[in-house]
């Protein structure tokens, strides 16, 4: 089972959170804290499973990250998953971020939590692997797309034209930031 | 400048979406608690609004904010409107912000029952994904069960895609509501079959997780998972069904043997590190549970040592710490394999990763011999210096003192090494297990007689610098070594070198500033010390230190804590008793006096054997003594007791067992000492006698005063042993060289230790045996998973409601009352008989215990072989013996008696006529029809063997014919004789009963309506013990409860089958009165209680 899916960034803002078991907001948001300080203060060439959470899980529970450019993706955990397995799903989820918006990059998941969240659903169910198949994850999402510009319609359209003024300050430099070439190894864990 | 215009207008016009809260929130950098709180108004502002859509922005809104740590639960409502629209766009809005903020106690979730059932049976797919997706995160149990069937019925939906997140929710289901387990479970089993691959693989992770916690269940779908296996290419689906038969193989080892050829062709084949690494483990876990019964094997365990010694050797630093993982499962098993890739492993020790070292270092465990010990600890300890962290120093500190004191102390072959690498660990700053350390030295001063004077003489150097413990550094808890120092200086004190400079460092320096429990033990030891001093006969030294010390109690006697406080107090009044006495010329009597004070030595406790104290007949332990008062002190004494209980256990003592030796007398006291010296004497394991004390080191040596503060002189450095230990080795190498012979072995004698090690487990109370009992199993009853513990393949039958559960959890008195509420209610519906059984119980209502055995009878267990045949040779006799796991075996033991006159019997063999109805088995569970026993039987002796038997129905009386041959070599006229006996084993109903209790109280199963068959009997001219007996004994019924003339008795079978027989005593007669689950069994056992009867 997965536990929680953690996104933030270099400094510990949150991007993303998706906790499977409830917790209450406060510890919700120590648990970001401390997670972000375990993950931190490591290497980028060091091994990217952690143990020693202690306010989310326990003993049976691993933290599995990868870090790119600006942001950390964290799953938390227990020993039913496999670890390398793990790795692989982030690789997925964030490669179906990067179809999806086009060189996604952190501002992509400010502005669009909630779309990160549809995502992400078509992933991950009830903390357990819905889907790791990338063309069917796309597809699945792109229906759901079509479908809400169905019903957003004629209606949509005045809202759909305020919003695309409101982005027109959007510095596109900052749209520029790539995901880092992958190493070698984990290509290969292809499924 | 217009354009801002136009478009501060628009804003204005169009409500301030999800957008603009995060760019307004990353624009007010400052303050932004002070703009999130003005966008929170606003929200609430948009929420009473009638337009949806504006409601659903507001929600959108909200979900960001919850990420961010805000509350939004009282927009709760709100967020079941949006759910509630008819629009996806909205609806999956709402549902996004339910999943993130709604959890199983919420109590609006009653609400949206029905709305979910009608989105989950939507035309729309994606209305039902998106709902699936966040019931999935806030499942409670009352929509658990409400929607169980819903769910049911989308896993044979059309499309996969609802098939899919069906499956998945379905465990989310089991998980609030157990009871869909049982009726949803065929259908589950078909989805491991599903043509869609993602069902499939859905269908495969939920019988994952099932069988996780409970894999015993889910044995039976091995094979489909066999043909999963070897069909699929979905790597994802691989691994968990591999992950899966690493949970099976422990509990059947027949599948381990069946898959380590697939999986070892998978570990050749693939190309996926995952799938390869998962393979490893399950190849581990097989090779774990069937390691007796493989011949071949070894092949398999070297071939995975080899690829995880290529995943470590990999630059990939994940497949290094997976390798090392994996590594450690085979140590436990096989360390010679690991032991082989030792270089590897140090290596890793040295990795710049931390979670790498951590692994390796569990590995190091597993490394250690006589020879090396010494070289890894001080390896680690180099480690310690140079490590930055606090945890991976407080992790190696746990990790030196696991690797030598493992297996008691088993490669440790010099103390005093191991004594001065204590003494250089509790020198290390800033650590955090002080207790841990101060325990290893009490165990190893304890255990280890000969070490004792060197031991002492570093204790008391502790002593001397106990300033370096009393920096107040964070966190730090090394101060308790001083414990284990006052301890041991105080408890073998005529080891010191001088008592004298030892009790002052006890009794100056800073001393109130250590903690209480420490500061007790010091006073304590401070008397020890000096009754030594005493015992030496200088009468005026005597005066002069019993004085020095009585001055420098005092301040002991003002210790803010109580226990020290006490102590100090008593121990001073003593002290100038003594005085007294000393200075009126009493010298000798009151020294001796004083030494009886401290006589005796203190062993180590057995860990258990406090549980195993016998409470003392007429002790309610849960009783009050005297009424607690309600006053404020007595949570502090809590608290105080916290502090120090592990202190206690050291010594073996604890506040319970004060307790119960107030209640036990003087004299028992006394009488359990001597009991126990006696047992002592006469016990090979005590060390009594004075073993040759080793002197070499006791001086110890100066190192260079250097200033740092922790480098005191006189402290033995564990290097020197390192050093002293290679010097031996050399002159025995260039001995071995001169000779020309390397004897590996001998080399190994060598070094064996040189000191005897009390491994006793410690001492248990008398009469108290240490097992391994249930008792230390606990099952957390909080774990959801044990609500699913159920037996899938049995049909369901008396399991208890799941109130029952909930019940232990609750306090003893309200458990009774309840039940006895519960019982008055279900007995109105009972018939008079069924009432019978019932009253008897509640004579026994106090013991709580529900099916304890009755005290009154013992029950016999039945020993006795029954006679098959017999003639003047030989006397051939069985006795049958039901396998409980298997339904219709039985295991049948044979005795074979030479009863004859001086004479051999040899070629025994025996011939079955099988039948289907009932055959005797052989290995491979094929029928047996001849057997032919190998050995020949002296006269007067006996053989036995046995045979499996298996019965086709068991609730049916069977029998079965065969016939026996031998031949008899009579040395009296050395004639040979041959014959042949016909025999009959008839095996009844009854002895197919299995002798287990009943799992459930007798009451309940009367109360659940399965026990539908009614029968009885009357028997005349005997009386009811002897009815009992023969039940019990004969029958194999299992007595449940008997009070006065009555009795209920109880007996089941593995074809489920149970029974439940009330005896009575009548006048002249007994009466028997069975209810039973089955018509014929019923039937069978009267018959055979009336024919077994009249014989």
């Amino acid at each position: 089972m997965i536990k929680a899916i953690l996104v933030f960034n270099n400094y510990g803002k949150p991007r993303l959170s998706k906790f499977y078991q409830y917790f209450n907001e406060d510890m919700q948001q120590q648990i970001i804290k401390e997670t972000f300080q375990l993950v931190s203060k490591r290497d980028d060439n060091v091994c990217n499973f952690l143990e020693g959470g202690s306010l989310i899980g326990g003993s049976d529970y691993k933290l599995i990250y990868r870090h790119y450019a600006t942001l950390y993706f964290v799953f938390c955990v227990d020993s039913s998953e496999s670890e390398l397995g793990i790795l692989d799903l982030i690789q997925v989820f964030v490669e179906t971020l990067d179809k999806c918006f086009e060189n996604v990059c952190e501002l992509d998941l400010i502005f669009h939590v909630d779309k990160i969240h549809y995502i992400l659903n078509e992933l991950v169910m009830g903390g357990m692997v819905l889907e790791t198949n990338m063309t069917e994850i796309l597809s699945r999402i792109e229906e759901q797309n079509k479908l809400e510009k169905q019903e957003a319609g004629l209606a949509g359209a005045p809202s759909r034209a305020v919003s695309a003024m409101k982005n027109m300050n959007i510095p596109q430099q900052l749209k520029d930031m790539k995901l880092p070439d992958l190493p070698q190894a984990i290509k290969e864990l292809k499924f | 400048m217009a354009l801002k215009k136009v478009r501060g207008n628009i804003e204005r016009m169009f409500d301030k979406n999800l957008t603009d809260l995060v760019r307004g929130i990353r624009n007010s950098k400052e303050n932004e608690a002070k703009y999130i709180a003005q966008c929170m108004e606003e929200i609430k502002q948009e929420l009473r609004q009638e337009n949806i859509a504006v409601k659903a922005t507001a929600v959108a809104k909200l979900t960001y904010l919850q990420m961010l740590g805000y509350d939004i639960s009282w927009a709760g409502f709100n967020i079941i409107e949006v759910m509630s629209s008819s629009k996806f766009t909205y609806k999956r809005i709402g549902y996004l912000a339910s999943s993130q903020s709604f959890h199983t106690d919420t109590d609006l979730l009653m609400l949206t029952t029905n709305m979910i059932r009608k989105d989950l049976n939507s035309q729309n797919q994606y209305d039902a994904g998106v709902a699936l997706s966040a019931l999935a995160c806030f499942i409670s149990p009352d929509l658990a069960r409400d929607l169980a069937n819903d769910i049911m019925t989308l896993l044979s939906s059309t499309k996969p895609y609802l098939r899919k997140k069906a499956v998945l929710m379905m465990y989310k289901v089991f998980l609030r509501f157990p009871e869909a387990l049982r009726p949803a479970f065929p259908r589950l089993k078909d989805k491991l079959e599903d043509m869609d691959c993602g069902v499939q693989s859905a269908a495969v992770n939920v019988v994952c997780e099932l069988a996780r916690k409970n894999p015993k269940n889910y044995l039976s779908l091995a094979p489909v998972f066999f043909k999963l296996m070897t069909s699929s290419t979905n790597n994802w689906m691989l691994i968990k069904i591999i992950k899966l038969f690493g949970a099976l193989t422990p509990l059947e080892p027949r599948l381990g043997k069946k898959l380590i050829e697939p999986l070892t062709n998978l570990i050749h084949s693939t190309s996926a590190m995952s799938l390869l690494y998962e393979c490893i483990n399950t190849v581990i876990a097989v090779l774990i549970s069937i390691s007796s019964g493989m011949p071949n094997h070894s092949a398999s365990i070297q071939l995975c040592v080899q690829k995880l010694r290529i995943l470590i050797e990999d630059s990939d630093q994940n497949l290094k710490y997976l390798g090392l993982l994996a590594m450690s499962k085979i140590l436990k098993t096989h360390p010679k394999s690991v032991q082989a890739h030792k270089d590897l492993i140090m290596i890793c020790l040295d990795d710049k990763d931390e979670s790498i070292r951590l692994r390796a270092l569990d590995l190091l465990y597993g490394m250690v011999s006589k020879k090396n010990l010494m070289e890894i600890v001080k390896k680690l300890m180099v480690h310690m210096d140079k490590a930055e962290g606090t945890v991976y120093r407080d992790e190696l500190l746990v990790k030196i003192i696991d690797i030598c004191s493992q297996d008691n102390y088993h490669f440790i072959t010099s103390f005093e090494w191991y004594v001065s690498v204590l003494v250089e660990l509790a020198r290390v700053e800033g650590m955090k297990h002080g207790p841990l350390l101060a325990h290893q030295m009490l165990d190893v001063a304890v255990r280890v007689k000969a070490i004792r004077p060197f031991a002492v003489g570093q204790m008391s150097l502790l002593l001397n610098n106990a300033h370096m413990f009393m920096q107040p550094s964070g966190g730090s808890n090394m101060a308790n070594v001083l414990y284990a120092a006052a301890w041991i200086c105080g408890e073998y004190a005529n080891e010191l070198e001088k008592p004298e400079e030892t009790l002052f460092s006890m009794l100056t320096g800073k001393v109130h500033s250590l903690p209480g429990h420490i500061q007790a033990a010091y006073v304590q030891n401070i008397m020890k010390v000096l009754s030594i001093i005493l015992s030496k006969g200088d009468i005026q030294q005597s005066i002069k230190v019993c004085k020095r010390v009585s001055d420098k109690l005092a301040q002991y006697v003002s210790s803010g804590d109580l226990e020290v406080q006490e102590r100090a107090s008593a121990a001073l009044q003593l002290i100038s008793y003594i005085h007294k006495e000393l200075e009126n010329g009493d010298a000798d009597d009151i020294c001796t006096q004083v030494a009886y004070l401290f006589n005796g030595e203190l062993n180590p406790v057995a860990p258990k054997a406090q549980r195993k104290v016998q409470v003392p007949e007429g002790l309610d332990l849960d009783q009050w003594i005297n009424e607690p008062l309600q006053s404020s002190s007595e949570s502090e004494d809590e608290n105080q007791s916290d502090d120090h209980s592990n202190f206690f256990n050291l010594g073996g003592f604890d506040k319970k067992e004060e307790e119960e030796n107030i209640s036990s007398t003087v004299e028992q006291v006394e009488k359990n000492r001597k009991a126990r010296l006696y047992e002592q004497e006469n016990n090979p394991n005590y060390l009594k006698l004075n073993s040759s004390i080793d002197q070499t080191c006791d001086i110890p040596i100066t190192s260079i005063d250097l200033p740092t503060s922790l480098n005191v002189s006189g402290f033995v450095s564990s290097d020197k042993y390192i050093k002293a230990k290679k010097e031996k080795k050399d002159k025995k190498k260039s001995k071995k060289k001169k000779k020309g012979i390397n004897h590996f072995e001998e080399e190994e004698e060598e070094i064996a230790i040189e000191m005897v090690v009390n491994r006793d487990i410690g001492e248990m109370p008398d009469g108290a045996e240490d097992s391994d009992g249930a008792i230390d199993v606990q099952k957390d009853i909080n774990d959801p998973h044990t609500a699913l513990d159920i037996d899938l393949d049995v049909p369901e039958i008396e399991r208890p409601p799941p109130v029952e559960e909930k019940k232990h959890k609750k306090k003893k008195k309200e458990k009774e009352k309840k039940k006895k509420s519960e019982k008055s209610k279900k007995l109105k519906k009972l018939d008079k008989s069924d009432q019978q059984l019932i009253d008897i119980k509640q004579g026994y209502e106090e013991a709580l215990g529900i099916c304890t055995p009755s005290k009154e009878i013992v029950q016999a267990e039945d020993l006795s072989f029954g006679k098959l045949a017999m003639d003047k040779y030989i006397l051939l006799e069985y006795k049958i013996d039901p396998k409980n796991e298997l339904s219709n075996l039985a295991t049948v033991f044979f005795r074979l008696t030479n009863v004859g006159n001086n004479c051999l019997i040899k070629n025994i063999e025996i011939d079955v006529t099988n039948s289907t109805a009932i055959q005797f088995l052989d290995e491979k569970n094929e029928p047996l029809s001849w057997y032919k026993l190998n050995n020949n039987i002296q006269c007067g002796s006996l053989t036995e063997f046995d045979l499996s038997l298996r019965v086709e129905n068991i609730s049916i009386p069977n029998t079965l014919r065969g016939t026996l041959t031998y031949m008899a070599q009579n040395f009296q006229d050395d004639n040979f004789h041959q014959d042949k006996l016909d025999w009959r084993l008839s095996v009844a109903v009854s002895d197919m009963f299995l002798k287990a209790a009943p799992s459930v109280p007798l009451v309940e199963l009367l109360c659940n309506g399965l026990l539908v068959y009614k029968s009885s009997i009357i028997l005349s001219g005997t009386n009811f013990n002897q009815v009992i007996n023969w039940f019990s004994t004969k029958l194999h019924l299992v007595l449940v409860e008997r009070v006065g003339e009555t009795a209920s008795l109880y007996g089941s079978n593995a074809s489920s089958e149970q029974l439940c027989l009330l005896v009575k005593s009548n006048l002249n007669n007994v009466s028997v009165e069975a209810k039973c689950t089955s018509q014929t069994l019923v039937n069978n056992l009267m018959n055979e209680i009336k024919s077994t009867y009249n014989l």
